[in-house]
């Protein structure tokens, strides 16, 4: 294998009628690190995964995937990928281990370690019991580590994981992030979208998408001290009112509710950010302790998705 | 590259989902014995026991006689004797019965004079069925006691050399399931095969399957011919299903060669199976490939020969029926089954339907892309 990137996108777009699904996006995707897609739904995640797998034709650009030029013929791509669908898409009507079987026997995986290797899929992601099962009685979580084992059975180099995580619940979602931790280690490259923050956060790195445009990309450290906004926590005794107080405040690019606390972000251009809250806070007669805190990854989002005049503030 | 792993995991996969699947795994089985059972039961097109009032106007002992010999040849059933044709016109109207037969005052004379009808019958046309019997009826000779009646005897000679004398080869008890059940075989085995493929790649998609699947490094055709092997199996126990019960319930005989029927078949159910597949590429849902498979089998079953006779109908319906594979089939199976003709005797409907299969199936994995869009 040649070249430090699993994936490289050089403009792709897809366009739906008049719909900019996935706008000139470009994309470098090192090898062996767990790369995030992060936007809320319909921002292009699933597209441009849908893209990088030959399963949608790029209306523009093109994108090179392990060797691999897309648009091009993806039949060689097939068996070096592995990917989990949004929507769990195995066979309802078959058992975990007739399933697993299914998709062992489609990847030609080499017959006389195929047991083997459906018994340590089993034991790896605890589907032991559950082994003759009809996939569709399972729960959320089982459901998913079943669609996480066939995905991986035929030890892919790259898997593209679309919101694999949507439909679970957080215990079963640290297990899994465990378990593609364990990938990564072992030097699969893993591109997974989501839209959890915690998500992301656990990422070697990410892009940002927002209706179909990556508006920023990096590692979530970088992309938190490089917001270009200072973050202000604000505790206020009645927080709904000193909202609608700072909302007024032009230099003032946003503010959230999150409790009893207000989240208050200001472009870097400002001097003081603490005095200006301040100072309109009491202009209303209203007290509050305000204090700077550290970018989360949810004010990157925040600060990345604002509109130019927003953030110009 | 055809991979023989991956077709047979599509086989094994596809057998495992049906056997989960009771309905259609019933279906299998218990359509084609039902549906001989129901056609070799109810579709009688020897017609007994029409109503019939009669107004005998003569009742002399001639029209009498007659009336007798009509009864007895069980076509009518005689339930009322009334005075007059309104009165039988009447009892039509209402439904109570299909033929009404008028003899008039002057019902000996007429039949000494040829020039004039003897008998009018008045019918119920509003059943094509019930007109063409009693158009037959019309052939039947009025017979007369040469010894009772000497006045007429020279008109007796004459009457009983009248009618023309029928007798059908290959069936000559003219029972319906000999007929019926080598045309059902198409019918059932049409209607079965077509829908499970129709259906059977609209399903993974409404599923969410096919993303799966395409993105695994099955080929089109792999997946087309995985899809269709299973069929092919139940499509000939199926045929031999209906063979049974048609040999059991109806007595329908198999003259020509076993094997030359089920060579026939299996021609015919990949033509089906290659439709199926065709129109599954096509449609959205399940329901549009139901609704698409609705469309092909009542043309299968009016237009193939096995409603009405092929030649009897108009020249635009034979072009039709000719596109069908029912239509060639059911000219196989009645010839292997009824006429004991060889498969070789009638290649030309083999070749239409290899050749059918070849195109639906070929066109159907042109037709499926590797893509959502």
């Amino acid at each position: 294998m040649s070249g430090e990137f699993a994936i490289e996108a050089r403009g792709l777009s897809k366009h739906f009628g008049a719909v900019r699904a996935v706008d000139r996006l470009d994309l470098k995707v090192p090898k062996g690190q767990i790369y995030g897609f992060l936007g809320p739904n319909g921002s292009g995640k699933s597209t441009t995964i849908r893209m990088l797998c030959g399963l949608l034709l790029p209306t523009e650009g093109s994108a090179t995937v392990l060797d691999t030029e897309i648009p091009g013929d993806s039949r060689a791509l097939k068996p070096r990928i592995g990917y989990m669908t949004q929507k769990f898409s195995l066979f309802g009507d078959m058992t975990i281990f007739e399933n697993l079987r299914f998709i062992a026997e489609i990847y030609s995986f080499p017959s006389p370690d195929r047991a083997s290797r459906i018994d340590e899929l089993l034991q790896q992601y605890n589907l032991g019991p559950q082994r003759d099962q009809l996939a569709a009685t399972l729960s959320g979580g089982q459901k998913q580590r079943v669609a996480l084992a066939c995905a991986v059975l035929h030890r892919p180099e790259l898997l593209l994981l679309d919101e694999p995580t949507s439909a679970v619940d957080p215990q079963s979602r640290r297990d899994f992030w465990a378990g593609l931790f364990e990938l990564a280690n072992a030097g699969t490259t893993i591109l997974v979208s989501t839209h959890y923050m915690d998500e992301a956060e656990r990422c070697h790195r990410l892009a940002i998408l927002d209706h179909g445009v990556k508006v920023a990309d990096g590692t979530p450290d970088d992309l938190q001290k490089n917001t270009g906004m200072h973050i202000v926590e604000v505790l206020a005794d009645n927080p709904y009112r000193a909202q609608a107080a700072l909302s007024t405040i032009s230099r003032i690019a946003s503010v959230t509710q999150l409790g009893i606390r207000l989240r208050v972000l200001i472009s870097t251009t400002v001097d003081d950010p603490l005095r200006l809250v301040d100072r309109a806070l009491r202009a209303q007669d209203m007290q509050a302790r305000v204090q700077l805190m550290p970018a989360t990854l949810e004010d990157v989002f925040v600060a990345v998705t604002m509109t130019p005049q927003e953030r110009a503030a | 590259m055809m991979s023989l792993t991956r077709l047979m995991a599509i086989v094994r996969k596809e057998v495992l989902q049906l056997r989960r699947d009771r309905l259609t795994f019933g279906m299998i089985v218990g359509l084609p014995i039902i549906q001989v059972l129901l056609f070799g039961y109810a579709i009688n097109t020897d017609v007994r026991n029409l109503k019939t009032a009669v107004a005998n106007q003569a009742n002399t002992h001639l029209s009498r006689q007659f009336v007798a010999e009509l009864g007895q040849t069980q076509v009518v059933d005689i339930i009322a004797t009334v005075a007059n044709a309104a009165q039988l016109k009447d009892l039509l109207r209402a439904g109570d019965i299909s033929i009404g037969v008028v003899i008039p005052h002057d019902f000996d004379r007429r039949v000494a004079d040829r020039s004039r009808a003897a008998v009018h019958l008045l019918v119920d046309g509003s059943d094509p069925m019930i007109l063409s019997v009693a158009t037959r009826l019309r052939g039947m000779p009025i017979a007369f006691d040469v010894a009772r009646s000497t006045t007429h005897g020279k008109m007796a000679a004459g009457a009983s050399a009248g009618p023309i004398e029928i007798r059908p080869y290959y069936n000559p008890e003219r029972r319906a399931p000999v007929n019926i059940v080598p045309g059902l075989m198409g019918i059932i085995l049409t209607m079965t095969m077509t829908l499970f493929t129709a259906v059977a790649i609209v399903r993974e998609r409404e599923r969410g399957n096919l993303e799966l699947l395409i993105n695994t490094p099955v080929s089109s055709a792999e997946l087309m011919i995985g899809k269709v092997v299973p069929y092919v199996v139940i499509g000939l126990v199926q045929l031999a299903l209906i063979a049974s019960v048609g040999r059991l319930l109806f007595d329908v005989p198999i003259r020509g060669s076993i094997v030359d029927l089920y060579l026939a078949a299996t021609a015919f159910i990949a033509a089906n199976l290659g439709l199926g597949l065709l129109i599954s590429t096509a449609v959205k849902t399940q329901f549009q490939a139901m609704q698409v498979t609705i469309f092909y089998l009542l043309p299968s079953i009016l237009l193939s020969g096995f409603m009405f006779p092929f030649d009897g109908m108009p020249r635009v319906a034979q072009y039709l029926g000719e596109l069908l594979p029912n239509t060639h089939f059911i000219r196989l199976t009645r010839g292997i089954m009824l006429r004991d003709a060889a498969l070789v005797e009638l290649y030309p409907e083999v070749v239409f339907l290899i050749g059918f299969a070849l195109i639906t199936m070929t066109a159907a994995a042109l037709r499926f892309s590797k893509r959502l869009d």
